[in-house]
């Protein structure tokens, strides 16, 4: 083997790739939260239609979306990867097992991750398929066509199994994000007496904002529209 | 004070343990190895086998005695070694299950015994320092500041005993070789040879089967040694940095 797939397939080379794509879907959550909540201006969704129409227009955008996938796709069987090692380390369960002050999400990131795969499963049949393959109703603004995924959004989040759906995918976001974000400077090996509270901090902060920022929409959507 | 125990069976690796229960009248004063010796010593009175555990210097500086004492690596006592922990940490009446190390890189050889010649073999990778025999130099030869040989030597304490590969989820066995790596790595004298020994020592670890770090912490809060996680991320950092930032190539055995 060369040196370099010795690396990708050593333990520290998988948590790599785990932290890198890990850092990466974590700012384009903001990206998308950002973008996503010009859902809550009020205007009939022209702000949100207009943002929408440009994010699956524009080429840089549309290349910077194949990072995105594959940086997923790269997090999901690299995870899996983990996973699958980590669970064979031990053939027998201790009878007893207590851990003093251990982060409950920091032991089932496989769980949550899978969770979170289930609900982005969901996540992009209802918007990312329709928007991309389904027809959609279009609605003009200065005589330009666009596609109205602010109604499409609108009437999803009327349906009250949806709108739990996606608060509990966000608890679990939280969850996931909690122990990912701080874990991730860990593996690329940013331990510092002086930063790493900050980042512990920084991430606990993220974790909570972040995913209430989602939450808010449907829930917003389902009350007050 | 009268004790219920709970201990593993196991004739080998290649049988099926299980679970025997044992009365044992203990004193508080005793220490938990010396617990185990009350109670093989009765055992043996009635021609019973004993239970087999491992033991030396009941001191807390081998690492020998190596169990899971009520799902705690060495006990419910932080930075104490089963040999350290006194019965007056139990209650009169109560029931403790004792269980060895559960790692696969750590197979059963009787009862609580376990082979970890899996950490031998990660520091014959390259936890040593290579050097001429002769005459010792003088000591102050070489200056080194206090705050990295205090760095070292908390990362030298790690007395092997595989506590945090038994506490870890996976068992990884990230925190014991990150220690090895970063006392030698952090003393000029064992600078020298870091970038092949970081990645020696990983490559041996990953070969013998532990299971990946997930930064869960676990490993930090049950070492007798407190040895911190800090040293796992040094280790990353360095393995990180001696693969793409050295010409050291190290293949999979």
């Amino acid at each position: 083997m060369s040196w370099i797939t010795n690396f990708l397939t050593s333990s520290i080379g998988r948590k790599l790739i785990m932290s890198l794509t890990g850092l990466f879907l974590i700012q384009f959550l903001l990206v998308h939260l950002i973008g996503n909540l010009q859902l809550l201006v009020d205007d009939g969704g022209e702000k949100f239609n207009l943002y929408a129409q440009f994010m699956t227009t524009n080429p840089i955008i549309k290349a910077t979306s194949i990072l995105l996938y594959s940086g997923i796709v790269l997090h999901i069987i690299q995870g899996l990867l983990i996973w699958k090692q980590n669970s064979g380390s031990r053939n027998t369960r201790y009878a007893v097992s207590k851990n003093p002050n251990v982060d409950f999400a920091s032991k089932n990131m496989g769980w949550l991750g899978t969770i979170i795969l289930v609900f982005l499963i969901l996540h992009l049949w209802q918007f990312w398929f329709k928007m991309k393959f389904g027809t959609m109703d279009m609605i003009p603004y200065e005589g330009v066509e666009v596609k109205n995924l602010y109604a499409l959004v609108a009437a999803t989040f009327k349906n009250p199994f949806y709108v739990i759906a996606y608060v509990i995918g966000m608890i679990v976001v939280g969850l996931h994000l909690k122990h990912g974000f701080q874990s991730s400077f860990q593996t690329l090996g940013l331990n510092h007496k002086k930063y790493t509270p900050l980042i512990k901090g920084l991430g606990s902060i993220y974790s909570i904002l972040v995913p209430l920022g989602f939450a808010i929409i449907p829930i917003y959507f389902y009350f007050f529209r | 004070m009268k004790l219920t125990l709970k201990i593993w069976k196991q004739a080998n690796n290649k049988t099926a343990g299980k679970f025997e229960t044992y009365p044992v009248e203990a004193d508080e004063h005793m220490s938990f190895l010396e617990m185990l010796d009350v109670l093989n010593e009765s055992l043996l009175t009635e021609k019973k086998e004993p239970v087999v555990f491992e033991h030396d210097c009941r001191e807390g500086i081998c690492g020998s005695c190596s169990m899971v004492i009520n799902g705690q690596p060495h006990g419910p006592n932080k930075g104490t070694t089963a040999c350290q922990l006194h019965m007056r940490s139990f209650k009169d009446g109560q029931t403790i299950t004792i269980e060895p190390w559960r790692a696969k890189a750590f197979p059963i050889v009787k009862d609580l015994v376990v082979d970890r010649s899996a950490f031998d073999r990660i520091i014959q990778a390259g936890g040593y320092i290579s050097v001429n025999t002769g005459q010792a130099q003088d000591g102050n030869a070489i200056p080194i500041e206090k705050g990295l040989a205090s760095e070292a030597m908390d990362a030298a304490t790690c007395i092997g005993c595989g506590a945090c590969v038994a506490a870890c989820p996976n068992a990884s066995a990230m925190l014991f070789t990150s220690a090895k790596v970063s006392h030698l790595g952090l003393m000029p004298q064992g600078e020298v040879e870091h970038t092949k020994r970081v990645q020696s020592m990983v490559t041996q670890m990953d070969t013998e089967g532990f299971g990946n770090c997930s930064n869960v912490g676990v490993c930090e809060a049950e070492c007798p040694k407190g040895i911190s996680i800090e040293n796992i991320a040094r280790m990353n950092r360095q393995y990180i940095g001696s693969v793409f930032g050295s010409a050291t190539k190290v293949e999979k055995a």
